[in-house]
């Protein structure tokens, strides 16, 4: 076979996966991006080039400073519980990780740990979400308990319906994302390596830091990749856990569609769409995921 | 009532599913064509689509009844959108004015509905008993008719052609627990009560929620409306200023935009005053918490809803529609929503199929001469107990504005967005 048919082999083992990456992903995108100019009434999208559902949305946002407009708000809020739900399911999952590829030593054993964290997943995200309501309460259960043991005299106010409640949430519904590429990252590393670094005198911070952590890298990039943009979208759970008083870009979306204000829908979601690739990024500047998949 | 407690169970797994891929922009269940041939498509919210009404459809006329339940605004954006997705649509009369210019509606023939006359003035005239009502916000009476069948505009003279033929309204008000209050409450002023601070609530639809502010508003003596329902730019600013004060000072422990959400909110006493919706309250109330629909001095805020036909409508399928909605006014439906705390457009044909202690009780505001239940048999309130309100008369003659689209709308839904980030 010449070099030139197996090159256009190539190309045709790519096309399928090329037309459906093209009309399911492209096509949309590009249309939500055009759409994103277009005017609007109560009732109809109308064919235009405008900037004003951009400029809407950054209304007075220089004026007002250094008080936040609604834009930057709520940027602010979304990226504090996005650094929060990083930060906390990546060490979550690292330990996780950790325990199940260099603590339990048969292999057995570790897939059956391993199954047993994808239990939760059997059920849907809204109700291990919703299931926290009544745990976390005025008469809930853990008021309940606090008030028994005589630690607090009132019913703790703060555990639901605030920004605790949103990060526990979102920590509770994600870790395992971290916890998956993380794990298959570690199976990776030479045992041969980390015995190498003991002999040569490294201490078991240092092999974490300088061997385990450094080859983990795709594995916590491709981790937080995940974390980051199902949390950058996310309106239910700040919604449900959040008593719908927190604002998350995704709610502003959702509310704009829902009274038909497409296009200012389509504005937001091109800003948020942009803002979370800028995120991703500079992650992959820092890690080179490619080389690990 | 676990009837109504289905319904919402039903409609807060369908919401959720719905809000779950809102992102995909297209949220319509897939539609199976069925093999039978008397069958309609029936869009609209779960409020009146109990499966008790459309097993006694296809008992009387052997229509079958395929529901699609969403919410308010998915209603209209299915409207809007996907026109050729149903035969017959139940919607509420504040969205016509975005449905009516769109062109995707059909007037409704008068002279094909027997009972047409028999509607209650309250929709075609804006009076109840020669007394007139509130008639701020989207009033049934300013939509009522077209000035012709696909017409885009909306006409003052009673024509042939009609917008919606009602179905079902209501006069809303603020839900309390009084046994965590403990004393009178009387006016909506109440609902910003520092008294109730982080235990209050208010819905998070911004249509309806600005309403609830304005009444709120109002009765705090902050101002005077020369129209609730349609705020100029400034009284929106100072309406939405005054509720972002609260919510920076913690008065709210939540906001909810489903009906279940403000029934756990009030069941877990997570809140004490809020506002909410009639099928709610008897649902709390269902689980044995007391919980009432609290009459209010400054009146009501009232909604109605009504059927439409989607101008792609052909004739058999409209034939079919029409026959179902003119069961719809005879009576038997009627008296199945009467008995879940509704009112029925055609009263005459519901009071026929109710039994008069359950009239008396229900429209006339007396004492419950026995137990009352509910469609499916719940006890709803014990014999002496009288409906939170009174009587018909008293509840929907004390209407102080409809729910509403306002002309600045694309303004209050931003300033509510900021409401909620503030």
């Amino acid at each position: 076979m010449s070099a030139r048919t197996s090159r256009i082999s190539i190309y045709l083992l790519a096309l399928p996966y090329a037309l459906v990456f093209l009309l399911f992903f492209v096509v949309p995108l590009v249309l939500v991006v055009v759409v994103s100019f277009w005017d609007y009434t109560e009732y109809s999208i109308i064919p235009d080039f405008i900037g004003t559902n951009y400029s809407d949305i950054f209304r007075g946002c220089v004026a007002r400073l250094p008080e936040l407009c609604t834009a930057f708000a709520t940027y602010v809020s979304t990226l504090k519980y996005v650094f929060l739900s990083w930060f906390i399911t990546l060490i979550l999952g690292f330990g996780v990780a950790y325990y199940l590829a260099f603590c339990v030593s048969s292999l057995t054993m570790q897939i059956t740990l391993f199954l047993l964290c994808t239990i939760p997943f059997w059920t849907s995200n809204v109700i291990r979400m919703i299931s926290w309501i009544p745990l976390l309460g005025r008469g809930g259960l853990v008021n309940q308990f606090l008030m028994n043991i005589g630690l607090v005299d009132e019913p703790v106010d703060w555990l639901l319906y605030s920004g605790f409640s949103v990060t526990l949430a979102f920590v509770h519904l994600y870790t395992l994302f971290m916890v998956v590429p993380i794990f298959n990252s570690m199976m990776r590393i030479e045992r041969s390596v980390l015995e190498a670094a003991y002999d040569a005198g490294a201490n078991g911070w240092q092999v974490l830091w300088n061997v385990v952590v450094p080859l983990c890298k795709p594995g916590i990039a491709i981790g937080s990749i995940f974390v980051i943009t199902i949390v950058m979208g996310d309106f239910i759970t700040i919604g449900v856990m959040g008593g719908q008083q927190i604002a998350s870009i995704g709610k502003i979306i959702n509310v704009e569609m829902s009274y038909l204000q497409f296009p200012s829908a389509a504005a937001n979601a091109v800003i948020l769409l942009a803002i979370t690739l800028m995120i991703i990024v500079a992650m992959s500047r820092i890690v080179d995921i490619r080389r690990e998949l | 009532m676990t009837d109504t407690i289905d319904h919402g169970r039903r409609k807060l797994l369908k919401t959720t599913a719905g809000v779950a891929v809102a992102g995909s922009f297209i949220s319509g269940a897939p539609y199976v064509m069925s093999q039978e041939k008397k069958v309609l498509r029936y869009l609209g919210t779960a409020v009146n689509q109990s499966a008790e009404i459309a097993a006694r459809a296809k008992e009387d006329l052997g229509i079958t009844i395929e529901y699609i339940p969403v919410t308010t605004d998915e209603v209209t954006k299915r409207i809007i959108t996907q026109p050729n997705s149903f035969d017959l649509v139940d919607t509420e009369y504040f969205s016509l004015k975005k449905l009516v210019p769109s062109g995707n509606l059909l007037g409704m023939d008068a002279s094909r509905i027997k009972l047409f006359d028999e509607i209650t003035p309250a929709f075609t005239k804006g009076e109840i008993n020669g007394k007139k009502i509130g008639d701020q916000g989207t009033a049934p009476k300013k939509v009522f008719y077209l000035k012709g069948e696909k017409s885009t505009e909306f006409s003052d003279e009673p024509t042939q052609w009609v917008t919606l033929i009602p179905t079902v309204y209501n006069a809303d008000t603020l839900g309390i627990r009084p046994d965590l209050i403990g004393r009178p409450i009387k006016n909506w002023s109440e609902l910003l009560n520092p008294e109730f601070k982080g235990k209050a609530s208010i819905l998070n639809i911004p249509s309806i929620g600005i309403m609830d502010a304005a009444m709120v508003v109002e009765s705090m003596g902050e101002y005077t409306y020369p129209d609730k329902g349609n705020m100029t730019k400034d009284e929106i600013d100072m309406t939405m200023k005054i509720l972002t004060e609260a919510k920076k000072s913690g008065q709210f422990r939540a906001f909810w935009s489903d009906f279940n959400e403000s029934v756990n909110l009030m069941a877990s006493g997570e809140v004490v005053i809020q506002s909410m919706w009639s099928p709610a309250i008897t649902a709390v109330r269902s689980k044995g918490i007391d919980c009432v629909y609290q009459p209010l001095e400054e009146g009501y805020r009232a909604w109605a809803a009504g059927f439409a036909l989607p101008s792609t409508i052909k004739g058999q399928k409209a034939d079919l529609a029409y026959e179902f909605v003119n069961w719809f006014l005879s009576g038997w439906a009627g008296a199945h929503l009467n008995r879940q705390g509704y009112y029925s457009a055609v009263l005459s044909t519901a009071q026929a199929n109710m039994e008069p202690y359950e009239w008396d009780y229900w429209m006339l505001g007396k004492p419950a001469e026995k137990d009352i239940m509910s469609p499916s048999g719940q006890k709803l309130a014990s014999a002496g107990e009288m409906r939170d309100g009174g009587s018909y008369e008293t509840r929907m003659g004390g209407v102080a504005c409809w729910n509403a689209v306002m002309d600045e709308n694309k303004y209050m839904v931003r300033k509510w967005n900021e409401f909620i980030a503030a």
